[in-house]
């Protein structure tokens, strides 16, 4: 992707995933065994050739930059270009909370200015998938549009799509009409909240409406501009996880324990790179029993696992059996413990003979270091 | 100039004859081991954790791979801004220039290297070990006895002592002698071929031992018997861990079972002290919904529907369904169909063995060609060939090219490049 600046909007604040999120931004929940959901956009935008990125970020980001580092994973730890986090500084009354995406973006202007890009992408990180943005832009190039929009449209019951942004396209795929949280949905083309646009436009249209007093980008940006700017909508055809509730959160999770999921969603266009650890492989003793399980490296396995994905460094003792759980990074099932439905945050301890049982659209989830 | 107080010099040049086809096109540390790591890794990774910080490491046999591997030093943390990792492989010096001739020779060769760093002491290793050793507790046992040569050393069973150089030293650990593979060792002591030297008595050594013509230029032969006779203080270090030497095909294969005992005879758990290396950049490893898998460590990329028992699954394996792995080596990437049966079988990197093979049963005869090398049963695949559909292979087999027409191999048969068969 030629002469284009990555902005990852990791303030999302519209995604809420009870336990899981108290902590840390949305971005840097555990994903898949190994990942964090940023991990996703961030290598999409390198295997893009995007070479410049700036991560915004709200103010609980510690163990999003602890993730990230230096950018080395993504081999982002250059001289020229690289990876920059944007993190809020007190300028304003609300000390690191900023007011709305345009505040956020406004902030970043710094940052947005200094670069030599033509183009800024910007994206959450909450919609996963693994795609190649070149097509996109040609797309944007080709239909000589100011701001492309990228959606995927899906079959999914009416009151389901009524917790997403959902756009009305035209035969020629410009964008008529955009609602937020709809009551009643009248398309099903999901925005998957990334934007392609001319930097400077950008940069035109934050300084004016954050002279407004706006703050939100899609309800008083592209929504106020729909027919003063050419707004086209691409539609994504892959695989997309939507992680917005702990609902979605563990289904997403589930599904790749299907080969042809995984396949879509870590190889079809590129690696999904991800913080590295280290750990040692995954040993199972004599005792264990182990069926249709992703199991990350550093695990100890001694008892039953079934259904389950296991992060990096987790240890499951005999006697222990684990179904349709995600079990986050080091945590420790001793003994005869029966987990079923679980989600357990980082390092939690399960102590001998607990038992434990969710169900699949109420999954329980433990918060991080708990004793359980 | 900056002064560093010890830097470690890494002898990686070895053929390693006696690992066969392992090392047909890797030079030995450059050899996987124990499911995600290279033998290398172990040696950098104690040169980190211990707190060493200048590794230059001693190339000249297929070094390609291990110098892509070691790269810039980033996955150890020795891409430093002062020392760090460097490769050295022999070079042309004015008008002369020639190969390592032997273990001493390498290091003389490298003089200047090590000049740059104004070491007080110097650390030299061997790339062909498995083990966890904090090397700053022997410098220091180094610096209290002032020695002008401290020698790791291990205690091993009496009946073994005549395969390895025999140090034998007095209660204070002063060694008096030196005995390279003795019929009739005095001691269990046995030289682990890392040493600390006093920079300038080293280099002193080293220089005069270049102008003897009938020196083999070696650590063992030459420098210590010659130390050893001018009375300089040599002292053994006791080292009590694990180690093991993997030079041989029926020591690595042990080594990488070693990882497989419960309680572990050597813990890479051990978070205090990490074994780094590159990581491969793969999802977690999957296990299907009909498999056993017992005894077995397995690594991220795998993708397991079959049965894995007592066996080493290196990233990014597949083993097909309704297969079984039983005491195997499975190195990166390899792909094993389905209904195939494996027993006592070191697979090479990236080869491809098809469906409804057997491979690894039969009766127990040296190898043909190299009985030497291949007499412990275990049967080898060379890297990226192909084991078409079908195939039935014995023990002590090598399959160095892929098998196309010929489906059975006999025990202790050797399919090469060059043969005809």
């Amino acid at each position: 992707m030629k002469d284009t600046l990555g902005i990852i909007y990791a303030a999302e604040d519209d995604t809420q995933i009870r336990e899981l999120t108290k902590k840390r931004s949305i971005a840097a929940l555990p994903f898949g065994g190994r990942y964090r959901l940023v991990d996703f956009t961030l290598s999409n935008m390198v295997n893009s050739g995007i070479k410049n990125i700036g991560i915004i970020t709200q103010n609980n980001y510690a163990s999003l930059v602890d993730h990230i580092g230096t950018g080395k994973e993504w081999d982002l730890n250059r001289k020229r270009e690289g990876l920059n986090i944007l993190s809020p500084f007190a300028i304003h009354d609300s000390t690191g909370w900023y007011k709305g995406s345009i505040d956020a973006l406004h902030s970043a202007m710094g940052f947005i200015k200094k670069g030599n890009e033509k183009y800024v992408l910007i994206s959450g990180t909450h919609m996963l998938c693994n795609m190649n943005f070149n097509e996109y832009q040609n797309f944007h190039i080709e239909k000589g549009a100011d701001i492309t929009v990228i959606y995927k449209e899906d079959n999914i019951r009416k009151d389901k799509l009524k917790k997403y942004t959902l756009l009305q396209t035209d035969e020629d795929g410009r964008v008529r009409d955009i609602e937020v949280y709809p009551a009643i949905p009248k398309s099903n083309k999901i925005s998957m909240k990334m934007y392609l646009l001319e930097k400077e436009l950008l940069e035109y249209l934050i300084e004016e409406a954050s002279a407004r007093g706006y703050e939100d980008f899609v309800k008083d940006i592209i929504i106020k501009k729909i027919d003063k700017l050419k707004i086209y909508g691409y539609p994504y055809e892959g695989y997309l996880a939507r992680i917005d509730s702990i609902t979605t959160y563990y289904r997403f999770n589930m599904e790749l324990l299907k080969k042809e999921v995984r396949e879509e969603l870590f190889y079809r266009e590129g690696l999904i790179y991800t913080r590295i650890k280290d750990e040692v492989p995954a040993k199972y003793s004599d005792d264990a029993v182990v069926k249709n399980c992703l199991v990350a490296d550093g695990c100890i396995i001694e008892g039953e696992i079934e259904n389950c994905i296991l992060f990096r460094g987790v240890r499951i003792s005999k006697g222990a059996k684990i179904k349709n759980s995600i079990i986050f990074q080091e945590c420790e099932i001793e003994e005869n413990a029966v987990l079923d439905h679980v989600i357990l945050d980082k390092k939690v301890i399960v102590k001998r003979g607990r038992t434990l049982i969710g169900t699949e659209n109420y999954p329980v989830a433990i918060t991080k270091g708990e004793v359980i | 100039m900056i002064k560093k107080e010890c830097i470690a010099m890494l002898l990686a040049g070895g053929q390693g004859n006696r690992l066969g086809i392992l090392t047909k096109d890797l030079a030995k540390p450059a050899v996987p081991f124990g499911g995600k790591y290279r033998i290398i890794d172990f040696t950098l990774s104690n040169c980190t954790n211990s707190g060493i910080d200048t590794v230059g490491v001693l190339t000249q046999y297929r070094p390609l791979k291990l110098n892509a591997y070691i790269g810039t030093g980033q996955p150890w943390d020795l891409d430093r801004v002062n020392g760090g990792v460097y490769i050295l492989p022999p070079y042309i010096k004015g008008k002369r220039g020639e190969w390592y001739k032997g273990t001493a020779n390498a290091i003389y060769q490298n003089i200047e290297f090590i000049e740059q760093y104004n070491p007080k002491y110097v650390l030299i290793l061997s790339g062909d070990h498995i083990y966890k050793m904090d090397y700053s507790k022997m410098i220091k046992y180094h610096i209290e006895k002032s020695a002008d040569c401290s020698i790791a050393v291990i205690n091993v069973p009496l009946k073994e002592a005549s395969r390895f150089g025999i140090m034998n030293a007095d209660e204070d650990n002063k060694i008096y002698e030196f005995e390279e593979k003795p019929k009739h060792p005095k001691s269990t002591k046995a030289s682990m071929g890392i040493y600390v030297f006093t920079w300038d008595i080293l280099k002193k050594y080293l220089n005069e031992d270049e102008l003897d013509a009938n020196s083999d230029k070696d650590f063992g032969k030459n420098i210590i018997p010659k130390m050893l006779k001018d009375n300089r203080s040599l002292y053994a270090y006791c080292f009590d861990g694990y180690w093991k030497d993997v030079g041989t095909i029926q020591s690595y294969f042990e080594a990488n079972m070693d990882l497989l005992e419960n309680p572990p005879v050597f813990d890479l758990y051990d978070i205090r002290w990490r074994i780094y290396g590159r990581n491969p950049i793969q999802t977690p490893h999957y296990i299907g919904c009909n498999c056993k898998i017992k005894r077995s460590i397995i690594t991220e990329g795998c993708e397991v529907l079959g049965d894995v028992y007592h066996s080493v699954l290196f990233s990014g394996v597949l083993v097909g369904e309704d297969s079984e792995i039983s005491d195997c080596v499975i190195m990166p990437n390899a792909k094993i169909g389905k209904n195939t049966k494996l027993s006592n079988v070191v697979v090479g990197e990236g080869a491809v063995i098809g469906d409804n093979c057997i491979i690894g049963y039969g009766d127990i005869k040296p190898n043909r060609l190299y009985p030497n090398i291949y007499s412990s049963g275990i049967t080898v695949i060379a890297s990226d060939i192909e084991i078409s559909e079908g195939s039935v292979i014995g023990k002590n087999v090598v399959v160095e090219k892929s098998n196309l027409d010929v489906k059975n191999l006999d025990s202790g048969e050797y399919l090469s490049e060059e043969e005809v068969s």
